[in-house]
């Protein structure tokens, strides 16, 4: 794995964020894999168990995921100016390529090449996307309530067009009274 | 300077109520672009600005205030102020979620709220994955070969970046 000691650690925190912006392909969830590779497995700025609890907190505020992520490892990290700089890292990529699209290649769409190419990453993204689902759940000891719980909430956001914010809310106010209830019950035992 | 003014309040506007990342973000993003009082894009040209998304790095919701920015004050500070406004209010919110978070996450509470979020996460990932096998991504037999490909390859661990480059060509050569 790369490390290099020297590199400041704003700086450091700034090309990885950068290189999760720039390979984000597809938007929401597509980048979960790229910044779990780069923020917990190269870099260890968010510990494996952390990770998800990260894409929970990323979820539960407004703005797109990858930058609420930027956001929560740049504070953890190195506090606010981090945070800024994550987010910059991440946001720097697509500013400059949209900017120059809309400047100049406005045929940059009906280009076969680019056409083709993109063709060949669509079904690659879906694929890096489902394929951890199962490595994750045992990593985190989902028991069968927890893959009921997933399945429905998969089926809810999927089907049903239900929001993943309020979905979120939700499940956190019913985990918070199903833990008090389950912690009266084994003292009152 | 109105211009500015008026891009600066509506990409605000979708930061602050772009809950859900990604494409259900996208309505918000329509109502503020496309709709009154500001009529700043045809529909045609939203849906262009979707696709050049689909196609481009980076969350929707910069991408879309990068090229709306640009080409209604045709000018690069008015991509400047669209995309600064509509990270404003995630960069508020999230860094107040995670100092909260940071502070009291070893919290009984805490501990028992996560016990039911992270599977619920695992369920949005499994959404994310459900509604994107669609016939946009899936156009023929090659996608489902790219498909299986990229699903073992990251079984193993192999690098996101180099999958994406490498079906990226594989998808010249095919196509």
């Amino acid at each position: 794995m790369l490390k290099e000691p020297k590199m400041p650690i704003l700086l450091q925190m700034f090309l990885t964020f950068f290189k999760i912006g720039m390979f984000t392909l597809g938007g929401g969830y597509a980048m979960v894999p790229l910044i779990q590779r780069e923020i917990v497995e190269k870099r260890g700025w968010v510990e494996e168990s952390e990770f998800f609890e990260l894409l929970a907190l990323a979820q539960s505020s407004p703005g797109p995921i990858a930058v609420n992520s930027s956001i929560f490892v740049g504070y953890k990290v190195a506090g606010v100016t981090g945070s800024i700089v994550a987010t910059l890292g991440t946001t720097l990529p697509s500013f400059f390529i949209i900017l120059l699209i809309a400047a100049w290649l406005v045929g940059f769409r009906s280009n076969p090449h680019v056409e083709a190419f993109f063709k060949g990453i669509r079904p690659a993204v879906v694929a890096m996307i489902a394929a951890p689902l199962f490595s994750l759940s045992r990593a985190m000891g989902i028991g069968w309530k927890g893959l009921a719980l997933a399945a429905a909430v998969a089926v809810l956001v999927a089907f049903a067009g239900f929001s993943p914010a309020i979905l979120i809310g939700i499940t956190a106010i019913c985990s918070l009274l199903y833990g008090i209830w389950q912690k009266r019950r084994q003292q009152g035992a | 300077m109105q211009i500015y003014l008026d891009l600066f309040i509506a990409f605000f506007k979708i930061g602050l109520f772009g809950f859900g990342g990604g494409y259900a973000m996208l309505p918000l993003i329509q109502h503020e672009v496309v709709g009154e009082p500001h009529k700043w894009l045809s529909m045609a040209d939203f849906t262009d600005i979707v696709a050049i998304s689909q196609m481009t790095p980076g969350p929707i919701a910069i991408n879309s205030a990068t090229y709306v920015g640009y080409t209604v004050s045709g000018s690069v500070w008015g991509a400047v102020v669209a995309t600064f406004a509509v990270c404003l209010p995630p960069l508020v919110i999230m860094l107040l979620i995670s100092k909260f978070y940071l502070r009291f996450r070893e919290n009984h509470y805490m501990e028992m709220i996560f016990a039911g979020l992270k599977p619920a996460i695992i369920g949005l990932i499994t959404a994310a994955a459900l509604t994107l096998m669609n016939s946009h991504n899936f156009i023929d037999y090659k996608s489902i070969v790219i498909f299986v490909a990229v699903f073992i390859a990251t079984l193993f661990k192999i690098d996101p970046i180099k999958l994406i480059i490498v079906a990226g060509i594989s998808g010249i050569v095919l196509y």
